[in-house]
């Protein structure tokens, strides 16, 4: 059984969709001071006693046509932020203009809207998709709730199911426990395409697959991007995928962006001491390469109560007093395009860090090692 | 009461092997199907060897490794073979006999180590119960024995954690709550599985860090079941490549990963994401595994193989030696040198 992506579907439509309204240089969406807190309640009036600080004062955008990575250790946030864009739970502040109009506002767009133009796929292929319902149906659901034709949205789903790479005559009467996981999750992206949306989030949507599978779903995620003239945001742990997929990435640690900018600056010559020691602990398949001592030590701490202060400095070799007393600032996120920024006191010269100014990169690598030993 | 193997006739030495598996084979039966997860599988380790299988899911490497702890539900697995780790004899231990090489001999860590602690008992305590299960000790020297052991695997502050429920443990210090469990027997052999893939990379490179120094130190021998090439890159000395319940390729780290030569195993490193060119499709293996209810005869990656032909899809190819342990399972090896097949796969 042989799932090849079917070329000749793939035709390349030409730059610019037909709901293009802020032109090429607006951004497809941005985001401006966006915060979730969860409530944390206890005690016998089960009063607010703490709050987990999940997305905390997040701004950036996202081009048009581009692939945004996003990246971080699991319970950075990086999840929370994929459901806030999509309104899957209310934000406590912070506004999203989607393509010039401000969302969920009275001159702007509705939510129903947003969500036409934008969709998510999950990690979990399986859990997202309804056991009871045969894959086609499943493809042809959002249309037919968004007033297309039943029939309409039939034929709409068999081509999508076409286009993902599953033969519709064999895959469109099968439920999901019909499927392996790499199909599912073939199903899961035809289905975010169903509403003809101009913008995916893909949270971890490839995390799942076996290595050989992966390969073929981001192939596939290639293709369609290209077909469909897409917009991807695109959220991962492996950084070698993020690597591969993104025009420009974005890091977070604890609720927080610490590092934005264009991949090949970010993994090239990163700024924050955190991108720093990510890239470090990417595994290399060469035996003759060991790591021998962790680039990180520790686990990320308790987002209930950050540290003051930069987040980071708990864990971070260069950390100094001055980190303890000020966060650090990342600069105007919300409008960079190019920019490469990082919330870190070393890179702004007047911050007060006896560091300031210099680049990672000339700071001695073993340098890193030594402090890091000596701090623990 | 051990039970001596008695399969070749030298006899335990240092240079014999701590784990010999010949021929397994491991049929779960159901009402419905058959599926046939391991089909003839022989491989040895070495004292204080790590052995990396790596394979994708539903290769059958899980289960092999399950098998040497005898985990299966009886009623429903047929196994079939030979294996012996140390001095006994799997297959013909007792049950009584079994439990009490599981945890002293052979010990496992599993990927998820939530499920595998149990919630309402401390971490110490989980500790320390293996300890006087296997030792007959005391339960306070049990208890100074569990807090060296959370100091061994480098968790933070010991003493405090040493008093913690499971769910007040991050993932990383879960992990090595567990590997404090399973070492603290000093085993011969280790068996983890997956032990660092859910793990978040800067964590995962703490854990394999700690592992390789403990077994180092320990002499163990390890089995290690991944899908991550780049973790057998950090741990393994042997490298075994499984697919639909057999190994298909085997030899040392450093052949398998700097020259492979199996069609298989080619795709699979073409296919793990690694610095690739963007905007250039990733050279995947088409197709997907094939059902273990039905496997198709001869070589099970003929359907997927871009080299394969009428006589792969005909009989399974026989082991080929190509010097220094490297061993492959495909006609096509044969036929070719290993760059030959390199440039037609890519």
């Amino acid at each position: 059984m042989t799932i090849a992506v079917p070329e000749r579907h793939l035709l390349p439509v030409p730059p610019g969709h037909p709901h293009d309204r802020g032109g090429k240089a607006q951004p497809m969406l941005i985001v401006q001071n966006l915060r979730k807190f969860f409530p944390i309640h206890g005690g016998i009036l089960n009063r607010k006693v703490a709050e987990v600080k999940a997305v905390d004062n997040v701004s950036f955008s996202v081009q048009k046509g581009e692939t945004l990575g996003v990246v971080g250790e699991s319970g950075c946030g990086k999840s929370t932020l994929a459901r806030l864009l999509m309104h899957l739970m209310p934000s406590d502040q912070g506004t999203l203009v989607f393509d010039g109009d401000p969302v969920d506002e009275p001159r702007g767009i509705s939510l129903r809207d947003l969500r036409r133009n934008m969709q998510m796929v999950f990690q979990d292929s399986y859990s997202s998709l309804n056991p009871r319902l045969p894959i086609l149906e499943s493809i042809a659901y959002g249309p037919s709730v968004h007033g297309v034709k039943r029939a309409d949205a039939k034929a709409k789903a068999r081509d999508l199911l076409e286009k993902v790479g599953l033969k519709p005559d064999l895959f469109a009467g099968r439920y999901p426990h019909e499927l392996s996981g790499g199909q599912k999750q073939r199903v899961n992206i035809a289905r975010a395409l169903a509403l003809g949306p101009r913008m995916l989030i893909l949270d971890e949507a490839v995390s799942a697959l076996d290595k050989s599978v992966e390969a073929q779903v981001l192939n596939l995620l290639g293709y369609l991007k290209r077909h469909f003239n897409l917009t991807y945001m695109f959220i991962s742990h492996d950084l070698h995928v993020v690597q591969y997929v993104s025009d420009r990435v974005l890091v977070m640690y604890l609720g927080q962006v610490v590092e934005i900018g264009p991949v090949k600056q970010i993994y090239e010559a990163p700024k924050h001491p955190y991108t720093m020691a990510l890239l470090k602990s990417r595994l290399i398949i060469d035996p003759d390469t060991r790591i021998e001592i962790p680039p990180l030590v520790g686990d990320p701490p308790n987002p209930i109560n950050p540290p003051s202060g930069c987040r980071f400095r708990t864990r971070c070799p260069y950390a100094e007093a001055i980190c303890a007393e000020r966060a650090p600032s990342l600069g105007n996120a919300t409008y960079a395009r190019d920019e490469h920024l990082a919330a870190c006191h070393i890179t702004n010269p007047i911050a007060g860090h006896s560091m300031a100014g210099q680049t990672l990169q000339a700071l001695d690598g073993e340098d890193i090692v030594k402090r890091a030993t000596e701090a623990h | 009461m051990p039970n001596v193997y008695q399969l070749g006739k030298t006899p335990m030495t240092a240079q014999s092997p701590l784990v010999e598996v010949k021929d397994l084979t491991v049929n779960f039966v159901s009402r419905e199907a058959n599926v046939r997860a391991v089909n003839g599988v022989s491989f040895d380790v070495m004292p204080g060897e790590v052995l990396c299988i790596i394979g994708e899911s539903g290769s059958g490497k899980s289960v092999t490794m399950r098998s040497l702890m005898r985990l299966h539900p009886k009623a429903r697995t047929v196994i079939k073979g030979q294996m012996r780790v140390a001095d006994y004899d799997i297959m013909a231990l007792s049950d009584r006999e079994m439990n009490s090489v599981r945890g002293s001999t052979i010990s496992m860590v599993f990927q998820e180590p939530m499920t595998a602690l149990d919630p309402v008992y401390t971490i110490g305590e989980q500790i320390a119960e293996t300890v006087m299960r296997h030792e007959k000790c005391s339960e306070d020297v049990a208890m100074q024995r569990a807090l060296e052991l959370l100091q061994m695997v480098k968790v933070p502050s010991p003493e405090r954690r040493l008093k913690a429920y499971p769910h007040e443990l991050s993932g990383g210090l879960r992990q090595r709550a567990m590997m404090a469990v399973a070492l603290s027997c000093r085993p011969q052999l280790l068996l983890a599985d997956e032990p660092t893939t859910a793990l978040d990379a800067t964590v995962q490179i703490q854990v394999l860090i700690v592992l390789r120094k403990l077994q180092e130190e320990f002499g163990m021998g390890v089995i290690f079941v991944t899908h991550d090439l780049g973790v057998a890159a950090q741990i393994a000395d042997k490298v075994a490549v499984m697919y639909a319940g057999r190994i298909i390729e085997y030899g040392s780290v450093r052949d398998m990963l700097l020259s492979p030569r199996h069609p298989y195993t080619l795709g699979l490193m073409a296919s793990t994401v690694h610095g690739q060119t963007r905007d250039t499709d990733i050279d995947a293996i088409p197709g997907s595994p094939p059902d273990m209810r039905d496997l198709p005869p001869g070589c099970s990656f003929a359907p997927r193989c871009k080299l394969a032909d009428a006589a792969c899809s005909a009989a399974f190819p026989d082991p080929i030696d190509h010097g220094n342990g490297h061993m492959t399972r495909c006609f096509k090896t044969s036929e070719q040198t290993s760059a030959e097949v390199t440039t037609h796969i890519a």
